[in-house]
């Protein structure tokens, strides 16, 4: 390879990965994206897909509430492309539903989150299959996005500034040069079954949920909790708006419409391995009993899809929901003396623009490099551009 | 075995760069309610790191996982394993015909989406026109711009199916030429119609409604090539008209 400009490795196209490479390029830089499978194969594709207005933050965790509702509004301008935005409600259908009417209140406030209480009635008639028994209805201003076309999106607006994908690449190892600082990494191309290595100036593990398995390789130390949760999709839009259940979050209390589907979620527990997360019937119909408990017309429709999923959440050891869902950036030589190494993960895919923009700011910085973000205003490529062909990139 | 589960085994097309391709047997303990996607994806993760296929939201939203299954085209994650085969019985898998096969199961999309891209195929549409002309509308309309994702998920499942995608790989195809066809309906653009209006666009179509029979996701691309052949002779008809004048 013939390059002049500093080359990054990214390990993962999730989210993260792709939205990290579309800022790296557009800020000059040489950049590979490795993933062992397709492009968000891993969490990403399997996300729920709400486009967070950060609501559901806004009283526990405010820092991601705050983050939320900023990368909300940008990404209603720059990935219009693959999101239905027709706000959503928060409702209260109980006692204890209605004592979380004031902090919710102050809270949404608090993060500059706009809410607008709506009088049940009416809002029965914006949405004519909620639950008739809500006490309560706030809106929000909630989207839901493609996850696939999401990704594809940051992914074709990288390859417009010259980066370049390598989907079906598993990372094997890492290349050092035996004094504690990462040159590259070994991979694995899964399409042809060869084995190759790749030098870079720097690597970035984007890997999600499975950014410590990856560190384990070089015996570093951060650690990652998988925390899965699960999905159910049915085979009726029933409302336009998403449904959020109005109390702290929970399991299954957001209902999200998309095609002509609704899908509920989800759970939260904490799991080691998640190459492969086994659908757990329970919880599967504890999400049917938490989907009709919003709108009661679900119990008319038919399941049309169950899916497991695990967030990559920062730290180890309280129960899943008290982690704090924002994210976090490390430098391999603050935590264990390895240069050459960044680890981003945790975060939401609503934020992943931003994860991008902090991380690009500690390679740039890492590299000695000046380049600032400019990733907010101007809006990605068509997802479609992913595939275009092009002499290197394909 | 676990009580309720089944013995099943998948036959899977296996190819590696060059190599002449094969089928693979696994032997699979399943609960027959999992989705044809979960079983490939256990090989993969417990039986051979080596299987390459695509996938993304496992519930019928991104269109990366058709695949042919028993012969016949099926989004491979909403297609309960109870729904093509018994217990004891072989779950033949193979990628899509009419593209070409990159490794295993993958096979490359860059032909076909460039074609949604140049039928304008849109993929946020409002809700109110979202659904076929011919479909009870799905909801009262309160009069506000709602906006909701597109039918078509790109699978290219119809294009699989199609007998005429199989002889002329430069037919454009009923995905893209049922995109033309929504798009049109939606904005107007006469340009879209000349785009089709040729031996490879709407003409080519022999209308064996395979297309419709394989789409996962209610788009009717048969009835979409009919009607926009309507549009085509509508226009061709109206220009003729304005030159006369
Ligand atoms: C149940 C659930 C529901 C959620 N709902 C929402 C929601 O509604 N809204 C929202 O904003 N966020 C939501 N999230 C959070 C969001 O989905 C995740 O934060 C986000 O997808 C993480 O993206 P990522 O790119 O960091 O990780 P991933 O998408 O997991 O990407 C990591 C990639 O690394 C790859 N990889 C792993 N090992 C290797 C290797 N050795 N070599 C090469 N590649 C490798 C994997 O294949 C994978 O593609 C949800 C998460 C879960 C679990
Ligand atoms: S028309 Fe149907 S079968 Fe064809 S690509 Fe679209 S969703 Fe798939
Ligand atoms: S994995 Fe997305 S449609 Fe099947």
């Amino acid at each position: 390879m013939t390059q002049t400009k500093a080359h990054v490795i990214i390990i993962g196209a999730g989210f993260t990965g792709c939205a990290l490479a579309y800022d790296l390029a557009r800020r000059g830089l040489a950049v590979t994206v490795v993933d062992r499978g397709e492009i968000a194969s891993g969490t990403s594709g399997r996300t729920h897909g709400l486009l967070h207005s950060g609501a559901r933050y806004c009283v526990n965790d405010q820092e991601s509430a705050i983050e939320c509702i900023h990368e909300n509004i940008i990404l209603r301008k720059i990935a219009h492309q693959c999101i239905e935005y027709n706000g959503g409600f928060f409702v209260a259908l109980n006692e204890q539903d209605l004592a979380y009417q004031a902090r919710f209140e102050i809270g949404a406030q608090q993060c500059g989150i706009e809410i607008d209480a709506i009088h049940p009635q009416k809002a029965r008639q914006l949405e004519p299959n909620l639950n008739p028994a809500v006490l309560a209805v706030y809106h929000v201003p909630d989207g839901v996005f493609d996850p696939l076309r999401l990704a594809l999106a940051f992914a074709a607006s990288a390859r417009f500034f010259g980066a370049e994908f390598l989907p079906y690449h598993e990372m094997e190892n890492f290349l050092t040069n035996g004094q504690g600082t990462v040159t590259g990494i070994k991979l694995w191309n899964r399409l042809t079954n060869a084995h190759s290595e790749l030098k870079a100036d720097l690597v970035v593990n984007a890997t999600g949920a499975w950014a410590g398995m990856i560190l384990k390789k070089i015996g570093a130390s951060v650690v990652v909790t998988p925390t899965p949760g699960i999905m159910v999709a049915y085979n009726r839009r029933l409302i336009n708006r998403v449904i959020n259940r109005l109390n702290e979050p929970g399991d299954g209390d957001i209902l999200i419409p998309q095609r002509r589907m609704v899908v509920i979620g989800t759970t939260s527990y904490e799991a080691e391995e998640v190459d492969y997360i086994p659908v757990e019937k329970e919880q599967a119909i504890q999400m049917d009993r938490d989907a009709i408990s919003l709108v009661p017309g679900v119990a008319t429709c038919n399941r049309r899809g169950v899916y497991m999923s695990a967030r990559p959440l920062i730290g180890k050891g309280e129960a899943g929901r008290s982690l704090a869902r924002t994210f976090k950036c490390f430098d391999h030589r603050e935590t264990d003396g390895i240069e050459g190494l960044v680890t981003i993960t945790g975060g939401k895919a609503t934020t992943c623009r931003l994860m991008a923009e902090k991380t690009a700011d500690l390679v740039c910085q890492k590299l000695g490099l000046t380049a600032t973000c400019e990733t907010a205003c101007e809006p990605l490529r068509s997802y479609r551009e992913y595939y275009r062909p092009s002499g290197v990139n394909r | 075995m676990t009580e309720g589960h089944w013995h099943v085994t998948f036959c899977i097309y296996r190819k590696k760069g060059d190599q002449p391709p094969f089928y693979q047997d696994f032997p699979l303990e399943v609960d027959p309610d999992e989705y044809v996607l979960d079983g490939i994806e256990r090989i993969w993760a417990f039986h051979d790191r080596s299987l390459t296929f695509r996938h993304a939201c496992h519930h019928s939203t991104c269109g990366a996982c058709g695949m042919l299954v028993n012969g016949v085209e099926k989004l491979t994650c909403i297609t309960p394993i109870r729904a093509v085969t018994k217990n004891g019985g072989t779950i033949r898998v193979e990628p899509l015909r009419n593209f070409p096969v990159l490794s295993d199961l993958v096979v490359d999309m860059a032909e076909f989406y460039l074609r949604m891209e140049q039928a304008h195929a849109l993929q946020v549409v409002p809700v109110a026109q979202s659904t076929l002309p011919y479909e009870p509308p799905p909801f009262p309309d309160d009069g506000l711009p709602h906006q909701r994702l597109n039918d078509c998920i790109e699978c290219g499942m119809c294009v699989s199916a199609c007998p005429i995608a199989l002889t002329a790989s430069s037919y454009q195809g009923p995905a893209a030429l049922a995109a033309t066809q929504q798009t049109y309906s939606l904005t107007g653009e006469k340009s879209l119609l000349s785009l089709v209006d040729c031996a490879d666009g709407v003409w080519r179509c022999h209308s064996g409604f395979e297309c419709t029979a394989v789409c996962p996701s209610n788009v009717d691309p048969a009835w979409r090539i009919m009607e926009l052949r309507r549009q085509v002779i509508r226009h061709r008809i109206q220009r003729i008209f304005h030159q006369d004048r």
